[in-house]
């Protein structure tokens, strides 16, 4: 009865239908040795969201991204990518299936040129890999695409440097286009803003708004109010368990969060 | 986009000025038997090939072998017995010493490339003593004698190659080859990969590249081509013995690769020509060679970090 009712209201239908999880975890833990890094996390990233994990320094945070990008085989728990179970899978091959992450501390490929670095990330999904007899210029069929990747981030000035040769903040700038350029279904992003002067964190938000409108981003931050601003969803982790999950609001007003944040320097 | 065609000039003009030096560099070599001795230039060669292959591997992808010997010495004895046991023609049995150490490297490449760093140096090490080993016991391979009297015989049945300038001209279309086929490898779709995973494997893998199976490719190919060196040394010297399958065979390959300049197309060139040189000197002199040859490795590499090579491109960039 309600099903047909609903049908029958195809605008209130997709404003009231629960957004889809794309990528999922349950149960996720991880141990070194007898020290347990992650314990029983449940995480979701939505369709269109983005999803903020937050929470002190070396609450596991980089931990359940390697976990989750299969860099680091899960103790135990079970991972799905649309709807599809990816726990014992390789992290090359997870990538492929559109879940793709960056990294901590900034990873370019430090003596490629700008341009080239965007290019290898372009390379696999055009076919472009084992080719070991043709010459370079069959990779020129990138370049259009590649420009317009670093355009949207304001790198096509600096195409022809090399990586190494960037701020810290432009490198963190070209790894975001390095990653946009496998146009994933999720994106995992580790501190993408980390060490960016204002300019380019205004610039990056607006460029994660934008991606986030058909995919799911899961990203760590620690700048509360860039996650206050960017985020829908924010799941707060504290020595490896999840303590709180939801809107900003819901999150904040948490007792078991306000704790864990006092006198840590966080508003 | 304007820019872009700006930039594939600037790329037509660097080749350029490379396709003139390599001419000079052609023609020298051309007319190099007229002014050295054949031998001692196809020594050259055989060792500038084996560095070139080594550095597919050192400078380009990132893996530091220590057991490339095995492949350079192997093929040695492949194509060696293979020309005077079985009498097949001098280019079958080059083919052979090629496919056999290719297929060598596909073995120990497999082993070795679940590790890295340093664990990969000593597993390649381990593996290429196994063989060692295997070489001194096998009945084939004549023990410490090593298989000695390899004809040259005739290439393709025509051309005579006990003639000095024949086999040179052969020596040095192989050589030219070979290189040709690194540079290929270095500068195409798959070379960008490899130089990728050289720079940031975590990051290639995160970009969906098996970089495992990236690795296993470059081990092949320059365990093959560093074959196809030890192949032509057979042919050239005639014979095959213990000495190319020894680990000091492995350390001189890495020897001039880093004299030279690791990851730079001339370097390992160079650093062989350097090496090989350094040894004929002193083989007539009463200076023991390899205490020599290890100081003058030391100072290079204190002084020069990036090999002689380069050391030179770096000093251009400056200026320009
Ligand atoms: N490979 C490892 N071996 C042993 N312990 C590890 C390993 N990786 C992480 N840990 C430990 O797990 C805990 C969580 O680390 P993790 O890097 O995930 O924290 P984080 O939340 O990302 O912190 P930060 O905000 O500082 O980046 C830390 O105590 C860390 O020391
Ligand atoms: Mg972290």
């Amino acid at each position: 009865m309600t099903g047909m009712l609903t049908a029958a209201v195809p605008g209130r239908h997709v404003q009231t239908r629960e957004p889809r999880a794309v990528l999922s975890a349950r149960g996720l833990r991880r141990e070194f040795g007898g020290f347990v890094a992650v314990k029983d996390v449940n995480i979701d990233a939505y369709h269109a969201q983005i999803h903020a994990l937050i929470g002190p320094n070396g609450a596991g945070k980089t931990t359940v991204f390697n976990l989750l990008t299969k860099f680091l085989e899960p103790t135990s728990g079970t991972i799905r990518l649309d709807g599809r179970d990816i726990t014992r899978l390789s992290a090359a091959r997870v990538a492929r299936m559109g879940l793709v992450r960056s990294f901590q501390i900034s990873a370019t490929f430090p003596h490629l040129s700008v341009l080239d670095n965007v290019r290898v990330a372009l390379q696999r999904p055009r076919g472009l890999g084992y080719q070991f007899w043709l010459s370079l210029s069959a990779l020129d069929r990138l370049n259009e695409r590649a420009l317009e990747l670093l355009e949207s981030v304001g790198l096509q000035d600096e195409r022809h440097k090399l990586a190494a040769d960037l701020s810290y903040g432009r490198k963190r700038v070209l790894e975001i286009a390095t990653t946009l350029a496998l146009d994933p279904k999720v994106l995992l992003l580790d501190e993408p803003m980390a060490g960016m002067g204002q300019e380019d964190i205004a610039r990056v938000a607006s460029i994660i708004r934008n991606v986030a409108q058909d995919r799911a981003v899961l990203m760590v931050e620690h700048n509360l109010k860039v996650v206050a601003d960017l985020c829908d969803r924010i799941t707060v982790l504290q020595r490896g368990e999840v303590i709180a999950t939801g809107d900003y609001v819901t999150v904040s007003e948490n007792e078991q969060v306000k704790l864990a944040y006092m006198g840590t320097g966080y508003e | 986009m304007a820019d872009l065609t700006l930039t594939q000039a600037e790329a037509h003009r660097a080749t350029r000025l490379d396709v003139l030096l390599l001419l000079i560099a052609v023609v020298g070599l051309i007319a190099a038997p007229f002014f050295f001795y054949p031998i001692f230039l196809m020594k050259m060669l055989c060792f500038a090939l084996f560095a070139c292959a080594f550095n597919l591997l050192l400078g380009f992808t990132g893996l530091l072998s220590f057991g490339h010997a095995a492949f350079f010495g192997g093929a040695a004895y492949f194509t060696a017995h293979a020309v005077k046991e079985w009498g097949w023609t001098p280019e079958a049995g080059i083919l052979l010493g090629l496919v056999g150490a290719g297929g060598m490297g596909l073995v120990m490449g497999f082993l070795a490339i679940r590790r890295q760093g340093i664990y990969f140096a000593m597993i390649t090490l381990a593996l290429a003593q196994m063989f060692f080993f295997f070489c001194l016991q096998a009945p084939f391979t004549k023990g410490e004698d090593g298989i000695q009297g390899v004809p040259r015989g005739y290439l393709f049945g025509l051309i005579d190659l006990n003639q000095p300038l024949n086999i040179y001209y052969f020596v040095l279309a192989v050589f030219l080859i070979g290189v040709f086929a690194i540079w290929r490898i270095v500068n195409s779709p798959f070379g960008m990969i490899l130089k990728s995973i050289r720079e940031n494997e975590n990051r290639a893998i995160s970009l969906g590249y098996s970089v495992q199976k990236y690795k296993l490719a470059a081990f092949v190919m320059s365990a093959a081509l560093s074959g196809l060196a030890g192949a032509l040394k057979a042919l050239v010297f005639q014979f095959a013995t213990l000495t190319d399958v020894s680990w000091q065979m492995s350390g001189e390959v890495i020897l001039m690769t880093l004299l030279g300049g690791i990851g730079t197309m001339v370097g390992p060139i160079v650093g062989a020509g350097l090496v090989v040189t350094l040894q004929n000197y002193l083989a007539t002199s009463p200076l023991p060679v390899t205490i020599v040859t290890g100081t003058i490795f030391m100072i290079c590499v204190l002084i020069f970090r990036r090999g002689i090579v380069g050391e030179i491109q770096a000093l251009l960039r400056r200026l320009s």
